[in-house]
């Protein structure tokens, strides 16, 4: 994604060995029908859970007057922060000019339209008359949060769509010559994606400024996305939640969630589409170090967090604060302060942890703790309002999810990685242009390097 | 309105009372009544307190509303219009008194200080019942309304002041 490219003239039998390995996973494979007929079932079983939910309302979730806010929400900050990696690698570090995200990149954009489109609907799941939901845009009022993270999420899809897209173009136009077995549809839809590219080098120059642009733009989108759905909390009075920090306590806590998602996702393709030679164990190296600064950059917001109010003790803040250290929620927060990020932490920062394999165990493990983690910044700060609780049934005071809230949480997960699915598997998940532009340009001795590598 | 802690008994009527003449959902409540104790006996100090919501001057409740459905009512009360409410729950979160809650029917409900008798010319619900008429209600800026009267005689509170909500329900002490 080097601005400096500007024509096209890779060396053709690279450019055809990239291709072919690249484009050879691409297709509907007997494994995928099986993956994605086991994704329809699930997605219809928990879809009925949430018919069930339409029909009798939110009470037959665990929210009631207190705690109303419950998992769906954050399952809402799990699915934002995730998608906030495609701007963390994509922009950020690609505007920096690394050139070891090129190959991990249109995974990290896979990632960031995956559940940034689900993560619109996560909220709807949470409303109590999904059927009003277009009264937003009727009587949108600009001084409340919530449209604020309608705007910015809808404007981040549209940027995340859009740098996936981009990029692909080229790789289409590259792949629908060389697509003999696929299907004649697949052919076709690359025929009208790919736009007429002939790769002249005035489309280049039109692509890399557009990207520019775009790589520009996203990073204050996504920066305000999430900490936009920080101050959805933060605007409150609540202890908890109520922290001038929580807009980047929240977007560090996001870049720690998505690169482990991007992890799992580059050992999941590396491993089941054999692209051992374009991921390499010195990407899963980086990735590693990446995920350990973003970790260190967490750890320090959280314990400016979670510090700072424990020294004061101010009284609903005691209370708050003792039901996450010892009460009842102090397992659970323990379990995702250490195990979903101090220890796989400082595993990580010793280079045998980053094998890719270690590594994306460690990485499921962040990603677990990243949910729970939302978790317990959304439910114990609702369990503990300013003014003492008194005389309301148990259910009102304490929030456990029923088995319709976490069927409804499941079937968002199925629907992010319905799309994951279907993008890896309809397209080129590795940008076959930027690989053999990479390889071309890059000094003999790069080159060759790539070149002795075994082949399969 | 203002509720004298003094005189209040914690007979929980006009939270029967509420219930009955907005018809709440069982399990709901738009006011509620709080006992708070200091101190250990001998030593030992009660406040009842019959609490709803305060109808602040500055709700984040209003502010934070993406469709407008929470507004102020000419007079300062702040209701909630429940055909235009999406059930989001924001209101819910930014109350600092949680006076509010999501109705079954998926709608965001509160207490209206019972806006349908107060513009027949009735006092609301609750204030009519209390049986040891601790609760007086009326236009603030009428300088002879009872309620105006009783809070410039009476030494007041409101709660969570630091809020910065500007409550306009009184606890007499």
């Amino acid at each position: 994604m080097s601005a400096s490219v500007d024509h096209f003239s890779p060396d053709k039998n690279k450019l055809n060995k990239i291709a072919e390995d690249i484009l050879k996973p691409v297709g509907f494979s007997k494994s995928f029908m099986l993956w994605m007929g086991f994704l329809t079932m699930v997605f219809l079983i928990c879809g009925y859970a949430y018919g069930i939910q339409l029909e009798k309302g939110l009470i037959v979730t665990g929210m009631r007057d207190f705690v109303s806010w419950g998992m769906y929400i954050a399952n809402f900050v799990f699915f934002v922060a995730v998608s906030l990696v495609g701007m963390l690698i994509s922009a950020v570090l690609g505007l920096i000019g690394y050139k070891w995200i090129k190959p991990i990149a249109r995974i990290a954009e896979i990632v960031a339209v995956g559940f940034a489109m689900v993560a619109g609907l996560v909220i709807v799941v949470d409303m109590g008359r999904p059927d009003r939901v277009h009264h937003v845009f009727l009587y949108g009022r600009v001084q409340s949060p919530i449209l604020w993270d309608v705007t910015v999420i809808t404007t981040y899809m549209t940027i995340s769509i859009l740098l996936y897209f981009l990029p692909l173009i080229p790789d289409l136009a590259i792949a629908k010559g060389r697509m003999n077995n696929a299907p004649k549809w697949l052919v076709n839809l690359y025929e009208i994606l790919s736009l007429k590219w002939n790769h002249s080098s005035k489309q280049f120059k039109i692509l890399m400024k557009s990207m520019r642009i775009l790589l520009i733009l996203v990073v204050p989108t996504a920066f305000g996305i999430h900490t936009v759905t920080s101050w959805l909390f933060a605007a409150t009075s609540r202890s908890g939640w109520d922290s001038t920090i929580f807009g980047p306590y929240f977007l560090t806590g996001a870049f720690v969630a998505g690169t482990a998602a991007v992890v799992i996702l580059m050992f999941f393709y590396r491993n089941s589409f054999k692209l051992e030679k374009y991921l390499t164990d010195d990407h899963f190296d980086k990735m590693g170090k990446l995920l350990v600064l973003t970790a260190l950059v967490y750890l320090y917001f959280n314990i400016n967090e979670y510090l700072v109010p424990a020294l004061k003790m101010k009284r609903v803040d005691a209370l708050h604060l003792h039901a996450l250290f010892a009460g009842h929620h102090a397992f659970l927060f323990w379990a995702t302060q250490l195990g979903g990020l101090i220890i796989p932490m400082i595993l990580m920062m010793f280079k045998p942890f980053r094998k890719p394999g270690v590594l994306t165990f460690l990485a499921v493990c962040v990603l677990i703790g990243a949910w729970f983690k939302r978790y317990i910044i959304v439910i114990p700060t609702m369990e503990h309002p300013n003014l003492p609780i008194q005389g309301v049934p148990e259910a009102f005071m304490v929030y456990s999810p029923t088995v319709i809230e976490v069927a409804v949480t499941l079937m968002t997960f199925v629907m992010s990685l319905m799309i994951i699915t279907i993008l890896s598997k309809v397209f080129p998940i590795i940008p076959i242009w930027e690989m053999a532009e990479e390889a071309s340009h890059e000094g003999d001795a790069e080159a060759s390097k790539t070149e002795s590598l075994p082949a399969e | 309105m203002a509720v004298d802690t003094k005189k209040c008994v914690g007979c929980s009527d006009c939270v029967v009372a509420c219930q009955t003449e907005n018809n709440v959902p069982i399990g709901y409540c738009r006011d509620w009544v709080v006992e708070v104790t200091n101190g250990t006996y001998p030593q030992l100090e009660l406040e009842h307190r019959s609490e709803r919501c305060n109808h602040c001057d500055n709700s984040p409740c209003v502010r934070c509303c993406p469709t407008g459905a929470s507004h102020y009512e000419a007079g300062g009360i702040v209701t909630v219009t429940h055909n235009e409410c999406i059930g989001c729950g924001a209101c819910i979160t930014s109350c600092p008194y949680d006076a509010r809650y999501t109705h079954p029917e998926g709608y965001v409900d509160k207490c209206t200080f019972c806006l349908h008798r107060v513009e027949k010319g009735q006092q609301p619900a609750c204030v009519s019942v209390c049986p040891t008429k601790c609760m007086y209600f009326g236009d603030l800026d009428d300088p002879n309304s009872d309620v105006s009267k009783v809070v410039k005689r009476r030494k007041y509170k409101t709660l969570i002041p630091e809020a910065g909500t500007k409550p306009q329900l009184f606890f007499l002490i």
